[in-house]
């Protein structure tokens, strides 16, 4: 006993000061970091320049980056954040790249070769409308080229070299703008769109000072739908409300005519509904039922002839300008393991410019969007590239029937990770390997030898530093002692899953799992969340551990659910279910089967509670437990919380013996007039904690509450939940409660006047630690309540614990109602925060830091004893021995403890934490658009010897000292032989 | 030791100026003329009594000195402890740990250290017990610096510590419904 005593004691000594901070050489050793884009949604090239050729792009993750074209390289990217959404992207003058963001409000300027911001506008309008960005190529007014803006209901121009707002017309309500079309030489807009669901519209526009010249309009009695595809500058095409005919519209100077198609007349027997495909391509369009394109011809007259028709058919280009007034697009097919591109003259149809067949990884699904770019061949001919976005997000560069560069841009929307096991590392490598392995290690501990020595010059320096850095015992494929190497698991949101080596990131497999992507039945597939189904150890030993992926088909919560099974080691789908019921919840059980597959129940709408796998050894285990296992179910937007037990089997039609139905057992209202659900907080599940004890200074000890069922609620004020400063102090309150989830207990509130959201929690032991904003302060606050079991407390007797007289371990029920008391403390913070975690380790016994996801995308840690409820301003001699801090007002942010260090995690999403096999070591992977491992140990690595130990001149120092030995002894022999004959 | 032993190997004979026996014929040297067995013998019983008390006496004085011996050492370990301070490190450990050695190899060789001073007429009870009760007195000063470092399991939270945390009856999870994390 006194041994983990005194190791606890000497462990207190070794962190009192938490210094967690790396050398400028250590960085790259145990961390990686990786940026991402997301998908593409939008490319431009910029080619014509010789010197570095480049694309710019915006995505998805409203990302704005400029590509190498060579080798797909971020040359510059800029994060625009969740809430500045990417509307267009073009390019002006040659040299800005302008985006126009935030539904048409926010025009922005980029440098072309460095990306720094040029010009910032604002564009103010009057109501919520479609956006638009329109850079006429040879528009000039005074001099100066403008960049025609519709957002907001309002038509701006603005000046392209300081991003002035040169004049501002409002466009009649209700009148929704669909294009915007310049014809060469003149200095008039033309702007059509809809005015209500059958109006079309035509406006002409003074582009020197915004003078609406001409306002005509015709009334379509079908109706129309879907966007406006121009096919000359004064001729469209929309289909009707109904999808079923096309109309083509031509706006000449006697007003506006309508001729109508049915599109059965153009494509006989097609079910489907037909979409305009915007091509913008002088006198053809293109119509796309289901799967296939047909290319249709505008011939005088407004006639409409069927060019081609494309199975298979993907995605179609926009048009590009090659040479002087030739125009060329593509169109890609998809085939069984190929992708078939096609570029076509946009006159002249007759012959292919370009037909190429590009093996394509299965894993990457179907293709999503392509753009195309020409360049000049040596032999002064045109060839053609194409940047093609692919189902799994991720974008290719084609060229020349081959892909030259891939970037997996599908990892930039991570949902969800979760890590596993590498196998095992088998006996029975080659002697060879070894031999050389053991050359290989000589020379790079003599080095490190050398270097430790300060023996070394800049050249051994530099190869010291690369042997660390690529240190291939990192990245192996096998389980490691100290259990560092390991699998993350990451679910993208386009439903592809991702194995990455903890080692340096690299992709060990990718699945797009088929029962992810868009099927008949199921039209729009999600993936939610990824648990944990067969971890084996000891007697499974022979099983690869597998992932639960869940999923959804459609955004509404009574959507079916859908359930795959993926193998971690292989990578491949062991199984796959679409459940017949919707999937509101999962409960993983605390219980495994004999092949240490985890049992799960599947909530779904009904409340009806249906167990995975089903086996009848799940089904025999659920039924000894069936007392004992409760689920709890948050509604926020009612404000009430209710608990559920398992009942007895369901009564549906077809018998069921593994669905359960469920009954309530208790609710929690909240007054909705004065609280509203923001955050709730569980415990991890599988967080191991070591001790329900906790020593105090003179020996005293307290006992946690360690139930893993504990709910953390945080309530604000209806009002105060929109964004910080629209609430004076008084109107702004915020509830916290802590609810037992097995009998509805409410185990401690506490209300924090004045304060509001948003609020990030984190759960772990005994302990939560939740940031707010305090509106009286006009700062962000962290407080930390702590939770004690008062009912243990008189378990005090030295000799009844000796004797193992007492119940500290024999099973708790919630029911016995534990007597808790709470410490709670609050400290300021400076930071805002977007999402905080704590490290986890092995057995929890190594101290606990909290990693806060700063709002600048970096990942901070805060030791836990900055929030420690029995910090006071002047702690005792005692306290302080304990490592109890002396209180201050707001909570220090060191510099160092930065453990991104000088990176950003773009976009940071979420925290995961895993621990490693080495007690002291815990693994750190944060998602955002850019990923980031790392590992570090809280409390230092009492457990091992630090990574640049020098075991050489550990060598060294032995050998010496047995060489000293021997010396010494056969010099004393000699001495005493010496005596002897004197 | 070995150059020693050389010695005595080497010696043919010796002659034992203490040797009293009386039996001229267990000796293979006869005595030296002029040297009469008989005059040793004369007042053989008062002075051998007389020397036998001298022995005893210096024996049981030299007893009770040795069995006092460890109140120096206690002293002395008493002042090392007090330099040692209460905090733990190497000197406290150090220190510590030899308090608690020394009366314990005292102890385990009681029997050895007062085997000199064996004799029937000395009683060798008291010095011993008085040496027990020292060194045991050592001993608990050990003890005692041991718990005053915080190395002994005296307090309840020695033996909580380790224990597991109890296991819970009832299991409960769940939370909001299930959406996509965008």
């Amino acid at each position: 006993m006194a041994i983990p005593g005194f190791l606890l004691v000497l462990l207190f000594l070794s962190c009192s000061l938490p210094a967690l901070s790396l050398y400028e050489d250590q960085v790259g050793l145990m961390d990686w970091h990786q940026k991402y884009i997301g998908k593409v949604k939008q490319a431009v090239f910029q080619t014509q320049k010789a010197g570095r050729k480049r694309v710019v792009v915006s995505t998805e993750e409203n990302v704005i980056a400029s590509l190498d074209l060579r080798r797909g390289e971020i040359f510059w990217r800029h994060v625009l954040g969740a809430t500045d959404a990417i509307d267009e992207i073009d390019i002006a003058l040659g040299k800005y790249v302008i985006t126009l963001s935030s539904e048409g409000s926010t025009l922005r300027a980029w440098n072309l070769p460095d990306g720094q911001m040029v010009w910032e506008s604002f564009l103010s309008g009057s109501r919520p409308s479609k956006s638009l960005l329109f850079i006429p190529t040879n528009l000039k007014v005074d001099k100066d080229n403008v960049i025609f803006v519709y957002g907001n209901g309002c038509l701006h121009a603005v000046s392209s070299i300081d991003g002035e707002v040169l004049w501002k017309e409002f466009i009649a309500k209700g009148v929704e703008v669909q294009e915007l079309i310049h014809q060469l030489g003149s200095h008039i807009i033309y702007a059509v769109g809809f005015d209500g669901l059958s109006q079309f519209v035509a406006l002409q526009i003074n582009a020197k000072n915004g003078e609406l010249l001409k306002h005509e309009s015709a009334a379509f009695p079908g109706g129309f739908a879907g966007k406006i595809s121009s096919v000359s500058s004064d001729s469209f095409v929309v289909s009707d409300a109904t999808h079923s005919v096309l109309v083509l519209v031509s706006v000449k100077d006697g007003g506006i005519s309508f001729q109508q198609t049915r599109i059965l007349d153009l494509v006989p027997d097609s079910p489907g509904t037909a979409v305009v495909l915007p091509t913008k391509l002088t006198g053809i369009f293109a119509l796309k039922i289901n799967d296939l394109v047909t290319f249709v011809k505008v011939i005088d007259e407004g006639k409409l002839e069927v060019v081609e028709k494309i199975d298979n058919g993907a995605a179609v280009s926009g048009a590009v300008s090659f040479s002087e007034g030739q125009e060329a697009f593509a169109f890609v097919q998809n085939g069984e393991s190929k992708i078939h591109l096609t570029v076509k003259h946009g006159l002249d149809w007759s012959n292919n410019l370009l037909k190429e067949s590009i093996e394509m990884d299965r894993q990457r699904g179907v293709v999503h969007k392509v753009f195309i770019n020409n360049y000049l061949r040596t032999d002064r001919t045109y060839g053609f590239r194409a940047l093609i976005v692919m189902e799994d997000h991720s974008l290719l560069l084609v060229q020349q029937g081959e892909i030259v560069w891939s970037r997996e841009d599908g990892l930039a929307s991570v949902i969800d990770v979760t890590t596993s096991e590498l196998p095992i590392e088998k006996h029975g490598v080659s002697v060879a390997k070894v031999e050389q392995n053991l050359f290989e290690w000589l020379k790079g501990h003599m080095l490190k030898l050398k270097g430790t020595l300060l023996l070394a010059n800049l050249d051994e320096l530099a190869e010291i530093q690369r042997i660390r850095l690529q240190s291939s015992e990192k990245s192996k494929m096998t389980r490691d002692h100290n259990g560092f190497r390991k699998l993350l698991i990451v679910l993208t949101r386009a439903g592809k899953l991702f194995a990455l080596h903890t080692g340096d990131g690299r992709v060990v497999w990718s699945l797009l799992l088929d029962s992810f992507r868009k099927t008949g039945q199921c039209n729009s597939p999600v993936g939610l969340k990824l648990y944990q189904w067969q971890i084996p150890h000891h007697h499974a030993l022979d099983e690869n551990p597998s992932v639960l992926v869940l999923g959804r088909c459609g955004r509404s919560l009574d959507a079916n659910g859908v359930l795959s099974v993926v193998d971690t080691y292989t990578g491949k789908e062991i199984s796959s279910v679409g459940a017949a019921h919707s999937i509101v919840q999962v409960i993983p059980l605390p219980f495994t089967d004999s092949t240490e597959q985890r049992l799960h129940l599947l909530i779904d709408a009904d409340q009806h509670a249906h167990l995975i796998p089903r086996t009848h050894e799940a089904l025999s285990i659920v039924q000894r437990e069936f007392g004992n296992i409760y689920w709890y179910s948050v509604e926020a937007d009612n404000g009430i919380i209710r608990g559920h037990v398992l009942k007895d089997n369901c009564d549906l039609e077809v018998s069921d013996g593994y669905c359960f139905n469920t009954r309530g057992l208790w609710s929690i209202v909240f007054p909705s007039e004065s609280e509203k659900i923001i955050a709730t907080m569980t415990k991890k599940s599988n967080e191991v904690v070591h001790t329900q004890a906790k020593a105090m200074s003179e020996h005293d000890v307290i006992y946690k509450y360690v139930s893993k069922n504990l709910l953390f609620v945080a309530n604000v004020a209806p009002k105060a939940i929109d964004e910080i400063g629209l609430l004076t102090p008084e109107e702004s309150w915020l509830v916290v409660y802590l609810i037992d989830t097995v009998t509805g207990r409410i185990l401690h509130r506490v209300t924090h006047h004045g304060s509001q959201g948003p609020v990030h929690a984190v759960f772990s032991e005994n302990w939560v630690v939740y940031h707010y904003f305090n509106l009286k302060a006009h700062r962000y606050e962290m407080s930390v309540i702590e939770i004690y079991d008062q009912s243990r407390a008189d378990n005090k007797d030295v000799w009844k614990l000796v004797l193992g007289k007492h119940n500290l371990t024999s099973p708790i029920s919630s029911y016995s109602r534990p007597e808790v008391v709470t410490k709670s403390q609050t400290y300021f913070f400076t930071h805002s925060v977007k999402t905080i975690a704590v490290t986890s380790t092995a057995k929890g016994i190594t101290s606990k830091q909290l990693l806060i996801g700063t709002i600048s995308d970096q990942v901070l840690t805060l030791d836990k004893r900055f929030l420690d409820p029995r910090r006071t301003v002047n702690p005792t001699q005692a306290e302080k021995e304990e490592g109890i801090i002396p209180l201050t007002d707001s909570l220090p942010i060191m510099p160092q403890s930065y453990v991104t260090h000088t990176l950003k995690v773009e976009g940071l999403k979420g925290i995961v934490t895993s621990p490693a096999k080495l007690e002291s070591t815990t693994l750190i992977f944060a998602y955002g658009v850019d990923l980031f491992f790392t590992r570090m140990a809280p409390s230092k690595t009492y457990d091992s010897l630090t990574e640049d130990f020098s075991y050489a001149l550990l060598l060294l120092t032995i050998v010496a000292l047995l060489v000293a030995i021997v010396a010494t002894w056969f010099l004393s022999e000699r001495k005493e032989l010496q005596d002897k004959w004197r | 030791m070995e150059k020693g032993k050389g010695v005595v190997m080497g010696r043919r004979w010796a002659v034992d100026f203490t040797d009293n026996s009386t039996t001229p014929s267990s000796r293979d040297i006869p005595d030296p003329p002029g040297f009469s067995r008989a005059s040793l013998d004369q007042d053989d019983s008062t002075l051998s009594r007389q020397k036998k008390d001298a022995e005893s006496n210096w024996k049981s004085q030299k007893a009770w000195e040795v069995a006092q011996a460890p109140v120096k050492n206690l002293l002395m370990m008493g002042f090392m402890m007090w330099m040692a301070g209460s905090t733990v490190h190497l000197f406290s450990i150090g220190i510590t740990f030899s308090a608690l050695w020394q009366p314990i190899s005292a102890l385990q060789g009681v029997g050895k250290i007062f085997e000199p001073y064996k004799d029937s007429k000395v009683e060798l009870l008291g010095p011993k017990l008085l040496f027990i009760a020292l060194n045991l007195g050592g001993l608990a000063l050990g003890v005692w610096k041991l718990n005053t470092l915080g190395l002994l399991p005296t307090h309840a939270s020695d033996w909580v510590l380790s224990l597991p945390p109890a296991q819970e009856v009832e299991y409960s999870a769940g939370g909001m419904p299930l959406h996509q994390g965008l």
